[in-house]
């Protein structure tokens, strides 16, 4: 099996704490890979270091071969990566269709293209009946899911979901999960922060756990949280929260 | 559905444009020698907001230095014209060529080093007034003593872009008509949409694809070409160049006063904006000259900005299409009460 990214020893210091310490997998095309561990264990980081939204201090990222650590986010993008924001961030004068159009625009300049494509992608998240809504008119849930149509516009060959499902009841949430496996079925390769455990079972195929920067586990999710370093790890975050 | 309904509405803005053009057409055609090169004005500094607001209403850019742009412009049609008698038209072309090269240059360069948001506009402001300063000492251009065109003869030639007060009227009116259209079909257009993506969020456009610093090198030399025409036939009109007055800090205030005050960003704007702004500003300094109060045009403008950013701060076409919407709603409602009453 070929691995579509493939993460070497990424590490990122910051001033005073590294974020990211010597953090290597890869990801199976066509498969769901969950990226979970407690509040600042790196998730993020690791996102923006592959996204080219930050410059990793050491190592690597492979994407289909080629080495990523260079290229700026939007050539990143345009190589077929695309990536959500933990913290929603919409094109706030721009419409739900126009800020789902944006991303189209990396592969195509034809408008109608672009407009087709973003209605696509807003029915493949179930926001097209607001398509002509401002975007301060969302709920958080609905700006989330923005964010993933948003990126889907693009049309990645990876797609990176920091905590899309948070805040959502678990009816819509199975509905996003249904979703994920639509995707993947097409043969999307997905990576996902999740913290909802329930929610990981149920979609990941292989689970990376992260605590402070390290990755200590990684496997199927059964396996995973059966795994005594995870539960430690969650249960002592648990115990300083 | 809503895709039928977004035409709708494309054919009555579109439509309601054209009657704004075609009354201005009229009015061209009737007032008196006061009011058309008053209104001349007012139309220039349209188009001239309209080539700002792209900057910054559309592009997220902010330049105060517009000035060195309108003032590459007015030279460039006048040395060509007055010192080799080409055509006008030349000198536009030529002028909007160089200003879109500096603008291009000075983006590329002020970007590259990551010099953004207010001190890429202080950039502007330093260009501006280093380029005045220049054409200031320059004998060649008549320094500070300026350029003079020969009066007109009267008789409208197309060709050398000659003619009378009311001949002028109307090429500012085409100027604005091009400003108003071309604003609204470049923001519908793959380059409106990417430029209003990074002017709301930099790091989330990049992240979808834009090639941010491409565009904005891209948004400003359009942006400074355009100005440079506005400048060039800004230039004819007056009859005469000086440094202090066709880039002096004073342009680079009247190009942004139109669409700060009309609204940002919108087709319409900067041309409501500059009929609010400009006739207040000549008014006031004809009140100002009779009552020996020379600042009092200054204060007016500045009083009519403030009043604006506080009370409208979209500007006034958003508060005047959101006060249509309000007046049509209710009269929605209330015809399909009377039909619900009916049945
Ligand atoms: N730009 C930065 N400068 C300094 N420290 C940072 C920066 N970004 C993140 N950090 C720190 O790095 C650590 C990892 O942060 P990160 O956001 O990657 O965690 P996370 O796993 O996404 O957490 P969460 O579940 O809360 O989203 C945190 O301690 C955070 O404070
Ligand atoms: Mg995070």
């Amino acid at each position: 099996m070929t691995a579509l990214l493939e993460v070497k020893n990424l590490t990122k210091a910051f001033v005073g704490l590294v974020a990211v310490n010597d953090v290597s997998f890869s990801l199976q095309a066509g498969r769901i890979t969950a990226l979970i561990g407690p509040n600042g264990a790196g998730k993020t980081t690791c996102f923006n270091l592959v996204a080219g939204a930050l410059r990793p201090t050491a190592g690597q990222v492979l994407f289909e071969g080629c080495s990523l650590e260079r290229e700026p986010p939007e050539a990143v993008c345009r190589m077929g990566i695309a990536r959500t924001f933990q913290i929603v961030r919409p094109m706030k004068d721009m419409s739900v269709l126009e800020n789902a159009m944006v991303g189209a625009f990396s592969w195509t300049t034809n408008v109608k293209e672009a407009r087709d494509k973003a209605y696509e992608s807003l029915e493949n998240v179930g926001l097209a009946g607001k398509a002509n809504a401002r975007t301060d008119q969302l709920t958080l849930p609905d700006r989330k899911m923005l964010e993933m149509a948003k990126a889907l516009s693009t049309r990645p060959k990876l797609l990176l979901l920091d905590e899309v499902m948070a805040g959502l009841r678990p009816t819509e949430a199975a509905g996003v999960v249904g979703v994920l496996h639509r995707l993947a079925e097409s043969g999307l390769t997905i990576l996902l922060v999740e913290h909802v455990m329930r929610i990981v079972m149920e979609v990941a195929s292989t689970v990376v756990v992260l605590h402070h920067g390290v990755k200590i586990a990684e496997g199927k999710p059964s396996e995973v949280v059966a795994d005594p370093a995870v539960l430690e790890s969650y249960l002592g975050a648990g115990f300083h929260a | 559905m809503q895709r039928t309904s977004d035409q709708a509405s494309d054919t009555k803005r579109w439509g309601a444009g054209a009657l704004v053009f075609a009354a201005l057409a009229m009015v061209g055609g009737m007032s008196n020698a006061y009011v058309i090169s008053l209104l001349t004005i007012v139309l220039l500094f349209t188009f001239l907001g309209q080539s700002w607001n792209l900057m910054l209403g559309i592009g997220g850019q902010l330049s105060i230095g517009h000035a060195l742009f309108v003032g590459i412009g007015a030279y460039a049609v006048a040395i060509l014209n007055i010192k080799y008698g080409v055509t006008p038209w030349i000198g536009l072309l030529l002028g909007a060529v160089i200003a879109g090269f500096v603008g291009a240059v000075l983006a590329w360069l002020s970007f590259r080093f990551e010099v953004r948001g207010i001190y890429f506009a202080l950039l502007t402001i330093a260009a501006a007034e280093f380029a005045r300063i220049m054409f200031g000492g320059w004998d060649y251009v008549g320094g500070m003593q300026g350029l003079f065109y020969q009066a007109p003869s009267g008789t409208m030639d197309l060709g050398m872009l000659r003619g009378d007060a009311r001949f002028y009227y109307f090429v500012a009116l085409a100027l604005a008509a091009i400003g108003v259209a071309g604003t609204e079909l470049i923001s519908r257009s793959y380059w409106g949409y990417v430029w209003r993506a990074m002017r709301d969020d930099d790091e989330a456009a990049r992240a979808l694809g834009v090639r941010t610093f491409r565009h904005k090198v891209l948004v400003v030399s359009i942006s400074a070409a355009t100005a440079a025409i506005g400048g060039g036939v800004l230039g004819l009109v007056q009859g005469a160049i000086f440094p202090d007055s066709i880039m002096g800090m004073a342009i680079s205030v009247d190009v942004l006063i139109g669409p700060v005050v009309g609204g940002l960003g919108t087709a319409f704007g900067p041309l409501v904006g500059s009929m609010a702004a400009i006739p207040l500003h000549h008014a006031m300094g004809a009140l100002g000259d009779s009552l020996g109060l020379p600042g009092l045009n200054s204060v007016a403008y500045g009083a009519v900005l403030i009043l604006v950013v506080w009370f409208l701060p979209d500007g006034i076409w958003p508060a005047i299409v959101r006060l249509y919407g309000a007046i049509q709603l209710p009269a929605r409602g209330r015809i399909s009460q009377l039909r619900k009453a009916e049945e």
